[in-house]
C-alpha cells in the first residue's frame, strides 16, 4: 500500500484544485499534483511522477519511471494499483 | 544462484552479491552468528521474498522483517471501531482495499459489508471526497491508514474539504509514523539488530534526517533503499560497509527519488492537519509513545473519532489478540512466520487469524506465497 507507481501527467483538469489527469499503468485517472508543483501547472504536462493513492508525490525522470514500473509489474503491484483504481471508480457509482 | 537470472541486470546483481559475500566473510558473519539487518518497509519485505534475496545473499546475512506494513500493525480494536462507524445509520464508510480482510474481534470490514454495511473500497481519499460531494445527505467517512507516504494525501484531502466547506466528510485517523516503533525496537533488550534498510517512499516524504537518532543514539547504520532488487542488494552492501568500517550513518541509496529534507508541500500539510497522539496502540507491539497522529482541533469537524465519539475520543480500549497468534513476535523479528503455531493451520489467507497473513506486505503472507527462506529458528 505504501508504494508509489509511476504515472505520466497528460492533461490539466482543474488548475484551482491542482488536479491533473495522469496515465498510470495504462489507466487514466485524476490526481492531485500539489506536492510536485514548482511553477505553472502546465509545466507538468508530459512529466513523470510517482503516484500514490491519487497524489503525485515526487517527480521522476522517464528512465526511472520505466525501471520502477518494471519492478512493480514484477511484484504484482502495478496490477494491484490498476485494480484499486477501478474499484475506486465503482465505489463512486455505489457498486463498490 | 538461479534467482539472479530473473534480475533485469543479472551481471550487476551477481557482482553485488559477490561483494556482499566478501564483506560478510571479512566481518566474520556466519550462519550461526549472522548479521541481523531489519528492513522496515513491508514493500521491501515483499520484494525480498519475491526475488528470493534472502536465499541469494551470503548465509551470514539474516533479514529481520520489521513492522512497516500499516495493515499488519492495525490493532483489532481499531477494526472493531471501523465496523462500528460503518454500521451507524446514514454512513458510507470508505477504505483502501488492503484493510478489508483484516480480522476484528467479531468481523472484518469485508464481513460487515456482506452483512449490509455500506462500505466501499476506494483508491484514494479523493474518491471519498467525491462521494461526499455526490451524497450530501450521507456521512462519508474515510479510513485514514498508513505511514508517512500516505499521511499527506489524507491531510491534503481534509484541507480540500475545509476549503469547500464539505460538512459530511470525516476521517477515522489511524496514521502512524516510522521512527517511533524503530526506537521502541532498539530499546527492547531482546532485539538483536545490526543495521537497517530504510523505507524509500516514506523517506520521499520525510527525508532522511528523522533517522538520525538510529545512527547517533544507537550506533546502527541505516540505508534508505529503493524497491528494485538491485536497490535492496546495494543497500545491504552499504550497511555492511558501514559495519566493517565501524561507522554508523544515515545513507541514501534512493537519492534519485528521496530528497534529503523530504517533500516540503507534504510536510507542511501534515503539520497543518495533524498532531502527535500521546500514544497509539500497535497490533502485537502494544502502546508506543508518540507513534500515531490525530487531527488537530482546528479540523475537529473532520475527525470521525470526535464526531462519532469513538476510539481514543471515548477513552483507550485494548483488546487482547486471539490466542496463539504470534503476530507481535513475528513483527519484532523474534520468530519467523513458520515459528507461529497457527501458521498454515489456524491461520491461512482464506481464514486469517492475524493481519500479517492478509496484507500483501505481511511477512506471513509472503512466507505463504513464496515459501520460507532458510527456515530458521527464533532469533533469541
Ligand atoms: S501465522 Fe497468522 S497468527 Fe501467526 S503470526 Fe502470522 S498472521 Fe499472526
Amino acid at each position: 500500500m505504501c508504494l508509489g507507481i509511476p504515472g505520466r501527467i497528460v492533461a490539466v483538469t482543474d488548475e484551482h484544485r491542482m488536479m491533473a489527469l495522469a496515465e498510470v499503468s495504462g489507466v487514466r485517472r485524476e490526481v492531485n499534483v500539489a506536492c510536485i508543483l514548482e511553477g505553472p501547472i502546465e509545466d507538468l504536462l508530459g512529466e513523470w511522477a510517482l503516484i500514490h493513492v491519487g497524489f503525485a508525490m515526487a517527480r521522476i525522470d522517464a528512465d526511472e519511471a520505466a525501471k520502477t514500473l518494471q519492478a512493480l509489474q514484477d511484484l504484482g503491484e502495478a496490477q494491484e494499483a490498476a485494480e484499486a483504481m477501478a474499484e475506486g471508480a465503482k465505489a463512486l457509482e455505489g457498486q463498490g | 544462484m538461479k534467482y539472479a537470472t530473473e534480475f533485469r541486470d543479472p551481471k550487476a546483481a551477481r557482482a553485488v552479491l559477490a561483494r556482499i559475500a566478501g564483506l560478510a566473510d571479512q566481518i566474520g558473519a556466519t550462519k550461526a552468528r549472522p548479521v541481523h539487518i531489519m528492513e522496515i518497509c513491508g514493500g521491501h519485505t515483499h520484494a525480498i521474498f519475491r526475488y528470493g534475496l534472502d536465499k541469494l545473499v551470503h548465509e551470514g546475512i539474516e533479514f529481520i522483517h520489521g513492522p512497516g506494513c500499516p495493515v499488519c500493525v492495525l490493532p483489532m480494536s481499531r477494526v472493531d471501531e471501523c465496523v462500528e462507524i460503518a454500521r451507524r445509520p446514514g454512513v458510507i464508510f470508505t477504505t483502501f482495499g488492503d484493510a478489508m480482510r483484516v480480522p476484528g474481534t467479531k468481523m472484518s470490514l469485508m464481513q460487515a459489508k456482506a452483512a449490509g454495511a455500506d462500505i466501499r473500497m476506494v483508491y484514494s481519499p479523493l474518491d471519498a471526497l467525491e462521494l461526499a460531494r455526490r451524497n450530501p445527505e450521507r456521512k462519508v467517512v474515510f479510513f485514514g491508514l498508513g505511514f508517512e507516504t500516505t499521511t499527506p494525501s489524507t491531510a491534503l484531502s481534509i484541507q480540500q474539504a475545509a476549503r469547500e466547506g464539505l460538512e459530511n466528510f470525516s476521517v477515522f485517523c489511524n496514521h502512524i509514523t516510522v521512527p517511533e516503533p524503530i526506537r521502541a525496537l532498539l530499546d527492547d533488550p531482546h532485539m538483536v539488530l545490526d543495521g537497517f534498510v530504510g523505507p524509500g517512499h516514506v523517506s520521499m516524504v520525510i527525508g532522511i534526517h528523522p533517522y538520525d537518532f538510529i545512527a547517533r543514539d544507537y550506533g546502527k547504520p541505516i540505508v534508505v533503499a529503493g524497491f528494485e532488487p538491485l536497490d535492496l542488494l546495494q543497500s545491504v552492501l552499504m550497511v555492511l560497509i558501514q559495519i566493517r568500517d565501524g561507522r554508523a550513518e544515515v545513507e541514501n541509496q534512493y537519492a534519485r527519488v528521496v530528497p534529503e529534507h523530504g517533500n516540503p508541500v507534504s510536510l507542511a500539510a501534515i503539520d497543518d492537519v495533524y498532531e502527535k497522539r500521546p500514544s497509539f496502540e500497535w497490533r502485537g507491539l502494544g502502546e508506543i509513545d508518540r507513534s500515531g497522529l490525530r487531527i488537530r482541533a482546528k479540523y475537529r469537524a473532520y475527525d470521525a473519532e470526535e464526531t462519532f465519539g469513538i476510539g481514543y475520543a471515548a477513552g483507550p480500549r485494548v483488546v487482547a489478540e486471539p490466542e496463539g497468534c504470534a503476530c507481535g513476535q513475528v513483527m519484532t523479528g523474534r520468530i519467523k512466520p513458520t515459528g507461529c503455531a497457527q501458521f498454515g493451520s489456524g491461520c491461512t489467507p482464506e481464514m486469517p487469524l492475524g493481519a500479517l497473513m492478509v496484507s500483501s506486505e505481511g511477512a506471513c503472507a509472503a512466507y505463504w506465497q513464496y515459501g520460507g527462506a532458510r527456515i530458521s529458528e527464533a532469533v533469541e
